[in-house]
């Protein structure tokens, strides 16, 4: 217990003595909230929009107005006619134009349809159907509102209601959040481990190591339960970073949070054990987790991209991935506010994933040199 | 203490270590001598249970370094060839770590390192990177010393160190052979041979002899001379034209000649010289050393395993 004490202390004094180390377990996660938080936000503000009614009425000024109330679109004034748009969706001027047809109140009335364009600019198309959507929603509400004014007794029409459950604003926070935390988990646990038993190695100070009376499992233990701490800071850190600073819910069981990230940390840690056991330096090791870990975590997990509109062979690998099975658990938790009952499926692969590296680490430490 | 018997070792094709056998006594400090590359450090860590030997068998007090080497590395206090401390914590922070691995205190056992430690002590709190080299050893000496082991296994523990240093390294590890440690040491510095109570010589994976520095330079079968002339390069080449079998070799700001015939003398080698229209001469009958010896018999073996390499090429530190 004394030796076990004793090399947990001289593994923190080698962290807090290492500046590039402390700026990536304690810099990296504030730093990597706050960027997600306001650089990584599609949700879509003040998009100025022209609006060419060539016959302003009292119906063509509703539905101006209609498309004006929330604070999505913002009226550019001077763009009011066809042969202007060009220009301006050229210069940046406008994202999006709502485009009239003469005399819109008389040609509803009299014919009972009128044909209205919406114009976006498609250069970049995440933004462009998120206003060309919003637009669509906006004139479809106009065209009940607009029935049920005129013609109350033969309006039969479907009725369509969306409703987002769970995040109704679409808010994207509800998205980053579990993904940052489970990207600084594997950062921190796997990377740094690797790291820094890969850097042993280097040094040389494995060798005296393995000659002490020192069991395999004993340098493992000492090396990783500091990155255990660390990693269960980090983790909490992040998550009062996006309840207290972008308004997150966190409806389910702190507790079961906490277990869950426990038990992520783990797998993520026996990871980086298992590769500081193939790796022979501290670059390779960087090398290892950046490609192996950390590139597959943000692109394959469901964490940035869909997973159900990948191919199904990046699926497959996606399943081999432990934060795609991790980002499911913590939304569950902070959105649904749901408990293990439904969860239980993620967190028993979870627990097979931990089981089956920390077994092939353990089997892959050698305690002589290669 | 040390028994050590037919060991082989090879990665891949490179044969590392060819036939090694040898015995090292209780409180003796045996040195293992030769460049770099000869194999000394795999066959350190072989003895410290860090590599599988390919084939053979050594025992270390008693002890299999195959089988036993779970209770073995208890027994041993081994000093890599590399600083292998930790630099960013403190010198006394270090010795603790290495004492508690081991399960003892550094209060407990601090007579056993008492007479190294008390030069470090000014610098207990100063992190180990930032020490001298000589400083280092001495640390890494003490952590190697802290469990009290039966037997000091030192790699080239004189490399990077000044002089100075080192003479007092190899001070204290006689101090700590008159107290009974069995000291096994390895290093390319053949002057180092003289500290030592016998010495392997070993080049090229082979043993080519194993005796007391003294009963070594005894049994030198070659008449050394000490030459000194302007041109020195063409001085060494000139030397060795002047008979088969003679071998010539720059050795400190002398050149060394060694003539397998025992009737030369001074006067022939200086006439020799002359003739040869060299400039300064002076040559005078020398004492041959540990390093003479070695070279003459890596010269041997060269010859004898025909070699390419022209004889003396080799430089040794």
């Amino acid at each position: 217990m004394n030796r076990f004490l004793a090399f947990i202390t001289k593994e923190f004094r080698h962290i807090l003595r290492d500046r590039r180390t402390l700026m990536i377990l304690f810099g990296m996660p504030v730093i990597q909230v706050l960027l997600f938080g306001f650089v990584l936000n599609n949700e879509v503000q003040n998009a100025r929009v022209a609006v060419i009614d060539p016959s302003p009425d009292h119906e063509s000024r509703t539905l101006t107005h209609k498309l004006l109330a929330d604070d999505i679109f913002k009226l550019a004034p001077d763009i009011t006619s066809l042969n202007e748009l060009e220009g301006a969706f050229r210069r940046n001027e406008i994202k999006m134009a709502m485009v009239l047809p003469h005399d819109f109140a008389g040609s509803l009335a009299k014919v009972g349809t009128a044909t209205v364009q919406i114009i976006g600019d498609a250069s970049d198309p995440n933004t462009a159907s998120t206003l060309v959507q919003y637009a669509q929603s906006i004139l479809l509400n106009y065209q009940q509102e607009y029935n049920s004014r005129n013609l109350p007794s033969t309006a039969t029409g479907i009725k369509v209601e969306t409703r987002m459950r769970y995040n109704p604003e679409m808010k994207s926070v509800y998205n980053f959040v579990p993904g940052v935390m489970t990207l600084i988990l594997m950062l921190v646990s796997a990377m740094m481990t690797s790291i820094t038993i890969a850097r042993e190695k280097e040094m040389g100070t494995m060798e005296v190591l393995l000659v002490s009376p020192l069991k395999p499992i004993q340098i493992i233990l000492g090396k990783t339960t500091p990155y255990l701490a660390l990693s269960f800071l980090n983790a909490a850190v992040v998550v009062v970073l996006g309840v207290v600073v972008f308004g997150m819910p966190l409806k389910g069981s702190v507790l079961l949070l906490a277990f869950e990230s426990i038990l992520y940390t783990f797998v993520a840690l026996s990871l980086g054990i298992f590769i500081s056991t193939k790796a022979k330096d501290q670059m390779g090791a960087m090398f290892m987790s950046a490609l192996g870990l950390l590139m597959p975590t943000m692109l394959l997990s469901g964490f940035i991209f869909p997973r159900e509109s990948m191919p199904v062979p990046l699926q497959v690998i996606g399943n081999a991935i432990p934060a795609t099975w991790f980002i499911p658990i913590v939304k569950g938790i902070m959105i649904k506010g749901v408990g293990l009952e439904s969860l239980w499926k993620e967190t028993l692969v979870l627990v097979g994933m931990a089981m089956f590296f920390l077994v092939l680490s353990l089997r892959n430490f050698k305690d002589r040199l290669e | 203490m040390i028994n050590v018997l037919n060991i082989n070792h090879a990665f891949g094709d490179n044969q590392a270590l060819t036939d090694i056998s040898f015995d090292v006594q209780a409180g003796e400090i045996f040195g293992l001598i030769g460049p770099d590359g000869a194999g000394k450090t795999t066959l350190f860590r072989i003895l410290a249970t860090l590599l599988l030997p390919g084939s053979g068998s050594a025992t270390l007090n008693g002890l299999d370094v195959v089988r036993d080497y779970k209770t073995l590395r208890t027994r041993i206090g081994y000093m890599p060839g590399r600083f292998s401390l930790y630099q960013d914590l403190t010198v006394d922070e270090n010795l603790q770590f290495f004492a508690s691995v081991f399960g003892v205190t550094v209060e407990e056992n601090r007579h056993l390192i008492n007479d190294i430690y008390v030069q470090l002590e000014p610098f207990k709190n100063r992190r180990a990177g930032a020490l001298s080299g000589g400083m280092k050893q001495k640390l890494a000496l003490c952590c190697a010393l802290i469990h009290k082991p039966q037997i000091l296994m030192l790699d080239e523990p004189g490399t990077g160190v000044d002089p100075v240093s080192r003479r007092e390294f190899w001070d204290m590890l006689r101090r700590l052979r008159d107290g009974g440690l069995t000291i096994l040491v390895s290093t390319p510095y053949m002057d180092e041979a003289a500290w030592c109570n016998r010495v392997a010589l070993v080049q090229q994976g082979h043993i080519m002899a194993i005796d007391t520095p003294e009963a070594l330079t005894a049994a030198f079968p070659k008449k050394l001379f000490a030459v000194r002339a302007v041109d020195k390069y063409r001085l060494i080449n000139d030397l060795r034209s002047m008979e088969t079998g003679a071998n010539a070799y720059a050795f400190g700001e002398f050149a060394h000649f060694a003539s397998p015939s025992a009737k030369i003398q001074v006067a022939d080698v200086e006439l020799f010289l002359q003739k040869k229209g060299h400039n300064g001469v002076e040559v005078k009958e020398a004492e041959p050393t540990v390093e003479d010896c070695f070279i003459d018999l890596m010269t041997d073996d060269s010859q004898q395993s025909t070699v390419d390499s022209p004889p003396g090429e080799i430089t040794l530190k």
